[in-house]
């Protein structure tokens, strides 16, 4: 037997001893372990889980074993992805500075900067956030004006971030900061990281078209952050900006993949209020809603082409730049046209007149368009299509 | 196989696109229009084809065949769209082939299979009636008299029909089911039209007068529509993958032409209202090429359920034909005015994809196929 089979069997016994079976099923979107200060668990499954996984450094499993990782090499790694697969483990906990800042802290981080912040990212005893946007700065990123000044051992911190998805339930902030306001806008740019505790921090929830959600703007007043937590050089933060934004891509495919598929089921819909198309009216929306649904279908198998392309080493960069914007649009269209087949059932905002399913619906149609929005929007997808993958020229 | 080409496929659409890009580049088919060659393609490309084992891609050893699966017309067919290349690949091998190894007799299997993967001879479907695609519409009567079969009615849209060696024709019998007869060129009493379409390829309306038919010309198989069915998934996959060739080959020449083409002194594909236009189509290309070939993986796997089948084959052609569609019309339109001239060749690819769009089912109809696989 090779190492590898013998790995395989040896990963396929500990999880089945160790993944409690309530941790095989689909996980709904307000079942999913947070690491961070303020962890909290819905049931014991989960944090017998939560702690096996992360004794076994499995939260990080191609991370080195010095920073907590699990020390495994890509091959191992993925046996251990199928295996979780194949038994349908849940993810143990979601953590935006595992997927994003991780990655670019092993690059980029001085030793020190790896041995304090890994470990308890490893441990899930961080829950990090993103400060990226701001009111100003959303497509062009790079006209971010949070200033960093520096003030002896330590930078002050003035201004605002936006859009920072839970930034009132996280612990740390990976941020972009401008620390050379006369330089040319993206060589002024670094990336540091702060405590949320800070003096100076504040956290206002956005309520969006939709209701409640989970962005909130931060707010920097004459925050102190010490020079130590500076990644990479002063003024360099750009490209490190663009390592990550390229990690947030790959972490939304996956957070996608683990989340429950669409709680919408536009099929399901379209046999309750639609049942027996007749007229030529209903029969020419019943195509539309077809035409969605095969869509969806294609694109599906484009997500399996990406996985299959990847695994046979070939270039998967022009599929994985058409991904986020695929997906975003898709579910938009597909709820309105479920707005289409169900009218005003549809579009209940509050009250005893709608079931709480017609009322999820609504708010998630509606938070549909923040989707396409979020992460890079439609129209900036669209930019890196066509520079990046087909190399138009750029604009004069 | 998968959702991408192993290395056998890969090899299959190298060694067609250098055949093709040697002797059946776009020239060749402004060649055959120019001059009008009525059967649409060049006999000798064909025999060359045949030569390089494209006949044989997925037929049994026992009858000549390679057996290297049906998964090797997706690769072949995508260079033909490509190279906007003609042959009765798909008419003769892809349909009529695997229509007698379905329905035909030992007998007529074990001499006829091998003679059309191998050239020497060249039969044509004879379904269509309509000017729509509807393969359950079938008008044209078979009559039972004595030993004889007399056939009265019309097909249309033969595709390869004019100068094929014979025709299987699907007929209706007195107790209105479905069966497909072995029409013989030389029998009497079958007029042949040639039906010029945009695409100036070999379209031919056949009328049946009365013709009398000795008994087995009727192909013995069961169920009729069943094979049938099974037998145009396999061409409808074929078409839209030569959909999918076609646009791609429009695609490139389009992206190319932005990068080249010089307007206000920059390169119009320096605009961001044509980059974002252009994007859109090279997302709707993988999204297409994706089903094209989720169609063939099915095709190629004996487990698949024909409910599987007809759900993938007519995503496959609807995502296909509407792709071609957009890209076809935003090639044109993108450019200017050189893309309405006769000289780019532009026009000769919306000409043929138009057809190919309707042929075997247009969008709307699979479309309606792939709702019913729903229930």
């Amino acid at each position: 037997m090779t190492d590898i089979e013998q790995f395989r069997l040896q990963t396929r016994e500990w999880l089945e001893a160790n993944c409690p079976t309530s941790m095989r099923t689909p996980m709904p979107i307000d079942e999913m372990v947070w690491g961070g200060r303020n962890l909290s668990f819905v049931s014991e499954d989960q944090r017998l889980w939560f702690e096996r996984m992360r004794d076994k450094g499995w939260f990080v499993p191609d991370w080195p074993v010095g920073y907590g990782g699990g020390g495994l090499d890509p091959q191992r790694l993925a046996v251990l992805e199928s295996e979780m697969r194949r038994l349908r483990c849940r993810p143990p906990q979601i953590n935006l500075g595992i997927w994003m800042l991780g990655p670019v802290l092993l690059e980029f981080g001085t030793e020190e900067q790896k041995r304090e912040l890994l470990p308890p990212m490893a441990r899930g005893e961080i829950r990090w956030c993103q400060g990226f946007s701001e009111p100003n700065a959303g497509s062009d990123l790079a006209s971010l004006q949070t200033s960093a000044r520096e003030d002896g051992d330590a930078f002050i911190i003035n201004g605002t971030k936006i859009w920072t998805s839970y930034g009132n339930m996280s612990d740390w902030m990976y941020a972009l900061v401008r620390t050379g306001p006369k330089e040319p806008k993206h060589a002024g740019i670094s990336l540091i990281v702060l405590d949320m505790n800070s003096a100076g921090v504040n956290v206002e929830p956005i309520d969006l078209i939709s209701g409640k959600s989970s962005f909130c703007q931060v707010f920097f007043d004459d925050v102190r952050v010490p020079k130590r937590q500076l990644i990479g050089e002063l003024n360099g933060g750009w490209p490190l900006a663009k390592a990550l934004l390229q990690h947030e891509r790959r972490a939304m495919s996956k957070f996608s993949e683990i989340s429950l598929p669409t709680h919408f089921d536009l099929l399901e819909y379209l046999r309750r209020y639609l049942p027996d198309a007749s007229s030529p009216g209903e029969i020419a929306l019943q195509q539309r809603a077809v035409s969605c649904l095969m869509e969806e279908h294609a694109f599906r198998l484009t997500h399996r082409r990406i996985n299959e392309t990847m695994r046979a080493r070939q270039d998967a960069s022009g599929l994985m730049a058409i991904s986020k914007l695929v997906h975003s649009e898709q579910e938009r269209d597909k709820f309105e046209v479920l707005l289409d087949v169900m009218g005003q059932r549809a579009l209940g905002w509050s009250g005893d007149g709608f079931s709480e399913r017609e009322l999820a619906l609504t708010n998630t149609w509606l938070n549909s368009f923040a989707q396409t929005i979020a992460g890079g929007s439609s129209e900036v997808q669209l930019n890196v299509i066509a520079k990046r993958v087909l190399g138009l020229p750029e604009a004069k | 196989m998968g959702l991408i080409y192993n290395e056998e496929q890969q090899q299959l659409q190298d060694s067609a696109r250098e055949f093709l890009a040697a002797r059946s580049p776009v020239a060749e088919q402004r060649r055959l229009r120019d001059e009008a060659v009525p059967e649409g393609f060049s006999l000798g490309i064909w025999k060359e084809m045949l030569e390089l084992g494209w006949g044989g891609i997925a037929a049994p050893e026992q009858y000549g065949g390679l057996e290297f699966g049906f998964q090797g017309f997706g690769p072949v067919f995508e260079e033909i769209g490509r190279h906007l290349s003609s042959a009765p690949l798909l008419s003769s091998v892809v349909l009529s082939a695997s229509l007698l190894e379905s329905m035909g007799s030992e007998q007529q299997r074990e001499k006829l299979i091998p003679e059309l993967i191998n050239g020497q001879r060249r039969l044509a479907l004879a379904l269509d009636e309509d000017c729509r695609f509807r393969p359950e519409r079938v008008g044209l009567k078979a009559r039972k008299d004595g030993d004889y079969y007399v056939l009265d009615g019309k097909k249309t849209w033969v595709v390869d029909g004019f100068g094929a060696d014979g025709w299987l024709t699907v007929a209706r019998l007195e107790d209105e089911s479905l069966a497909i007869f072995l029409v013989d060129a030389t029998v009497e009493r079958v007029q042949v039209d040639h039906l010029n379409l945009v695409d100036s390829r070999n379209h031919a309306a056949l009328t049946f007068d009365e013709v009398r038919l000795p008994a087995e010309a009727k192909l013995p198989g069961k169920d009729a529509l069943l094979a049938l069915e099974t037998v145009l998934d396999r061409g409808t996959a074929c078409l839209a993958a030569e959909l999918l060739g076609m646009s791609e080959s429009l695609f490139e020449r389009t992206v190319d032409y932005l990068k080249t083409r010089v307007q206000f002194g920059v390169p119009i594909g320096s605009f961001q209202a044509l980059q974002h236009r252009a994007a859109r189509l090279y997302v709707d290309l993988q999204l297409a090429r994706s089903a094209v070939l989720a169609a063939f993986e099915c095709l190629n796997d004996p487990e698949a359920s024909a409910t599987e089948r007809s759900s993938l084959v007519s995503l496959a052609k609807w995502k296909a034909g509407e792709m071609a569609h957009r890209v076809s019309n935003e090639a044109v339109q993108m450019h200017g005015g050189i893309g309405v001239t006769d000289e780019l060749d532009v026009g000769l690819y919306l000409k043929r994809i138009r057809v190919v769009q309707v042929q075997l089912g247009d969008s709307d109809y699979h479309c309606e196929r792939y709702a019913a696989t729903l229930r």
